[in-house]
């Protein structure tokens, strides 16, 4: 079972600010869905290696040579706030 | 029969013969568009401007004698999680309602080299989380048949019903668990979703990367080769895209099933599976067996615990790259905020829509420390299992046959309040997904109330030619794929 305090802590992980409202009814739908997902424990696989991914993948490797592929204006146009080339941000440092 | 209604390869050979022009093609489609789309909201936004532009390129490329690829000229429609440059790309999210990408994705870029005509960006559930197209922060997409009150399943909701409106003459969708095959079951129209790797995913905004795929939605099955030939291929913008030749899709679709062996899992015809969708495929899987294939049933003795497995993983996946919305780079930002943590976590709580916010949760809580090895760790152990499920069936059989969707399309607003129930319709989809196989929704009957049921057909790793080959095989002995909604 998951508490209000758990999803409240979960949201404050996924950088979500959850209403009151939405904390209650989160906490009643995770445990629901959660519950079903406990039915994963009934497979034993104690000697099964777990799988990331279905690609028999290899790293990729490239040379790390610089490429044009945007200009500074073109990475900023969908900014929320920008000046001379860069992303604005609320004040981090006091 | 109007152009709007046709195939992309009867079409082509009327472009080609100068019969038709790209140009005529295309007001033909904005006008039918146009004539529907306040009905079924198939689209986030419709581009006419371009499409003239590109049937004009298209014209002259014609007019010099050039008759470029099989999609020279044609108009698609792209789900609108494709980044297209210079248009915006909103992954029917509030977050990124004002997004306008700098650059194509690479399938976008393909189809552009290829000659084709974009009229629009296809509505879907945000960020593709969904199964009903009712996720949309703009609107849900009404599916064309029985009424205009079902869902058009999703989440390539709008995708889907565009095809089936005939408010274009292909597009293309994205694939998670489901997203290309279910909703093209629920709007009678043929959807592939390639092998994992198949076709890359540079610039598909991503929901589960481990998951995700692109894919065509056509009016038939030799529609979808022509459009799976144009995107698919290694590119090495996309480090998960195989290095695997790239056959003729074209070449084999009139092979047929003689000889073939079609396994039918028997896990497949799960409880409480619609009665009418149940008659409708064993009468499809005896078609195939009336064209030559000889049938053995199967055990996929793991699917039961397929959805499970599905949602863990996806989530988990899904909350790990939905953490760039964070109101800095692009997407909206909450307004005046006096801190970056209440900034972000406002940004995030005004954007997102409920069943992403649900699902950005469960991932978290899935991916969180005690928990890791529980849910997260466990699903990826049983997606191991999968993969072994699926190898030692096609030990017995070259293709599987089984339904796409448990139920014909739901009503709208149905199963909103119910998400563990919208999820459990995903249960004959996700299986395939955890294993990355390639797999087609092909039509197979109608309901009493006019709804389209699909068959779907599934094959080992980079067979989208012999899934295909099955497909146009089904689509010769039937004539569903014909049959067009009462929609004017």
């Amino acid at each position: 079972m998951i508490s209000i305090a758990e999803v409240e802590h979960v949201a404050h992980l996924a950088r979500l600010a959850l209403s009151p409202e939405e904390q209650q009814r989160f906490t009643e739908q995770l445990n629901a869905i959660l519950a079903y997902m406990d039915q994963l424990n009934d497979v034993p696989t104690d000697d099964v290696e777990p799988t990331s991914h279905v690609l028999d993948l290899v790293n990729v490797f490239r040379d790390d040579t610089a490429r044009q592929l945007i200009s500074v204006e073109e990475a900023l146009q969908n900014a929320p706030e920008s000046t001379h080339q860069y992303f604005v941000v609320p004040r981090i440092v006091e | 029969m109007a152009v709007c209604h046709q195939t992309i390869h009867a079409l082509q050979a009327q472009l080609v013969s100068g019969e038709l022009s790209a140009t005529a093609l295309t007001e033909a489609v904005l006008q039918r568009l146009h004539a529907v789309e306040d009905r079924v909201h198939a689209y986030i936004t419709v581009t006419p401007e371009l499409a003239r532009e590109q049937a004009a390129a298209a014209d002259a490329a014609f007019a010099r004698g050039d008759v470029g690829s099989p999609l020279q000229g044609i108009p698609l429609a792209l789900k609108d999680n494709l980044c297209t440059q210079g248009i915006r790309t909103t992954c029917a999210s509030h977050m990124l309602e004002h997004f306008v990408p700098p650059y194509d994705a690479t399938v976008v870029q393909r189809l552009k080299a290829a000659g084709a005509v974009f009229v629009g960006k296809a509505n879907m559930d945000e960020f593709a989380m969904g199964s009903s197209t009712e996720n949309s922060y703009f609107a849900p997409t009404c599916n064309p048949w029985g009424g205009l009150d079902h869902v058009p399943g999703g989440s390539s909701g709008g995708s889907a019903a565009a095809v089936a409106a005939d408010a274009c003459i292909a597009a293309l969708g994205s694939d998670t668990g489901g997203s290309i095959r279910q909703p093209a079951a629920m709007t009678g129209v043929v959807g592939l979703k390639p092998t994992y790797g198949r076709v890359s995913r540079y610039g598909l905004v991503a929901f589960a990367s481990s998951l995700d795929q692109i894919g065509p939605l056509t009016k038939d099955v030799r529609d979808a080769a022509l459009l799976l030939q144009a995107i698919a291929g290694h590119d090495a913008c996309d480090s998960t895209s195989g290095d695997v030749p790239v056959p003729d899709y074209s070449a084999g679709l009139d092979r047929g099933v003689q000889g073939m062996k079609l396994g039918v899992p028997r896990e497949y015809f799960v409880d409480g599976m619609d009665p009418e969708v149940e008659a409708a495929v064993r009468t499809g899987i005896d078609t195939l067996k009336q064209a030559g294939a000889e049938l053995v049933e199967v055990s996929l003795p793991h699917t039961k615990y397929a959805v499970a497995t599905y949602y863990v993983l996806a989530n988990a996946e899904a909350s790990s790259n939905l953490a760039r919305y964070d109101g800095v780079r692009y997407g909206r930002r909450a307004a005046a905020s006096a801190d970056l943590l209440s900034m972000y976590k406002r940004t995030r709580a005004e954007g997102f829509g409920t069943e992403v916010k649900r699902r950005i949760m469960l991932g978290t809580y899935a991916l969180s420390s005690g928990y890791y090895d529980a849910y997260y760790k466990k699903a990826q152990q049983l997606r191991t299992l999968f993969r072994q499920d699926f190898r030692q069936a096609f030990e017995q059989c070259d293709a599987l046959v089984t339904p796409v969707s448990p139920t014909p399309a739901f009503r709208l607003g149905e199963r909103l309040d119910d998400p563990l129930q919208m999820y459990l319709a995903d249960v004959l989809t996700t299986p395939i997904s955890l294993a990355g196989l390639p797999a087609i929704s092909v039509p197979c009957g109608y309901t009493q109330q006019d709804l389209p049921i699909g068959l779907q057909l599934i094959a080992p790793p980079f067979c989208e030619a012999l899934v295909l080959q099955v497909a146009a095989a089904f689509e010769t002995a039937t004539d569903f794929h014909t049959k067009k909604p009462a929609l004017y």
